[in-house]
């Protein structure tokens, strides 16, 4: 989902890091409010964000011949919201921007939408979603983080799609074609993220119960 | 738990390897699908040329995969010492409760 450097016109770049920013600046006070209001909480922070560290770090083979990675970001977009999420995500794709010229500067407010505000938000709509309607913590969790996985890359490739209209079947085309890129090949790593975020809501449940209802009925219920 | 944790670990294993096995022909490159995109722009926009580039680019594939392990083991690192913390203390819980029942039970 990494769209590379310079390969978004300028001003799609700008838009894109525009729409980013409000997200961004919202979520690092919100973790300023967490650290202060729950100070218990702070090294599930730092775990929730290591996890989308090794995460997207891992490039996995796929059926389709080529290799893509996991986001990382359904266990803390479960677990501490969106906009926190929106931060960790940042970091992460700044690294890779800066050291592993793995995405890019230009394209960060593109890539921080894609994977750190769209599929963060879908992951924490469907956990919400999900354990209100009386699914099991393991249900729930499994389809945040697959499904948050997934629509990160589709963002990524309307991204795409917008800034690269096809020249005969125009943006919706493009959309087909990069959604194609995208997608088969992210299927069966997004049910390994969902899969690898179940067994870590599982160690939670299990070691630290505490933090999780400290953050709240809907984390506390897992 | 443990079961349930270990089987789930193994159909990710299955999941990441299966893509090997069944292109044991050498029919795939297993190349990343961020560059498959960046092919498709060329496709569609033969003219397009990247306004900006890197300002550092690792200088090799081992250099590359360096940082990408060392990412990979500082988050795995961190997760780790984050499950050591939680389990000992549910250890020294545990030890506490059982030594203040036998207290009780003697007194």
């Amino acid at each position: 989902m990494h769209i590379m450097e310079g390969y978004l016109p300028v001003s799609h770049a700008l838009g894109w890091a525009a729409l980013s920013i409000p997200f961004v600046a919202y979520g690092a006070r919100k973790i300023v409010r967490t650290l202060e209001e729950k100070p218990e909480t702070k090294m599930l922070l730092a775990a929730s964000g290591a996890y989308v560290f090794v995460l997207s770090a891992l490039k996995i083979p796929s059926v389709t011949g080529s290799c893509s990675h996991p986001t990382g970001t359904g266990l803390s977009a479960s677990l501490f919201g969106p906009s926190v999420t929106a931060v960790l995500g940042t970091i992460v794709l700044l690294f890779q921007a800066l050291l592993l010229a793995h995405g890019g500067l230009t394209t960060l407010g593109a890539n921080v939408f894609s994977m750190a505000i769209a599929g963060p938000f879908v992951a924490y709509g469907l956990y919400r979603g999900l354990t209100r309607a009386g699914a099991s913590m393991a249900v729930a969790v499994f389809f945040a983080a697959m499904l948050g996985d997934l629509a990160t890359y589709c963002v990524t490739a309307l991204q795409l799609a917008l800034a690269f209209p096809d020249p005969v079947s125009g943006v919706a085309g493009a959309a087909v074609k990069f959604l194609a890129v995208f997608a088969p090949t992210q299927a069966p790593l997004a049910v390994s993220e969902g899969l690898l975020t179940v067994v870590v809501m599982n160690l939670l449940s299990r070691y630290s119960a505490d933090e999780l209802k400290a953050l709240g009925p809907v984390a506390g219920k897992a | 738990m443990l079961k349930q944790n270990l089987a789930l670990l193994a159909i990710v294993a299955a999941l990441a390897a299966a893509p090997l096995f069944i292109h044991r022909n050498g029919g795939a490159e297993f190349g990343g699908a961020d560059n498959r995109a960046q092919n498709l722009i060329t496709e569609i926009r033969p003219d397009y040329q990247p306004w900006f580039t890197p300002i550092w680019e690792p200088p090799s594939g081992e250099v590359a995969s360096l940082l990408f392990s060392l990412q990979a083991a500082l988050g795995a690192g961190l997760i780790g010492f984050y499950f050591g913390r939680r389990s000992a203390r549910g250890d020294r819980q545990e030890k506490a409760d059982k030594t203040k029942s036998v207290a009780k039970r003697a007194a």
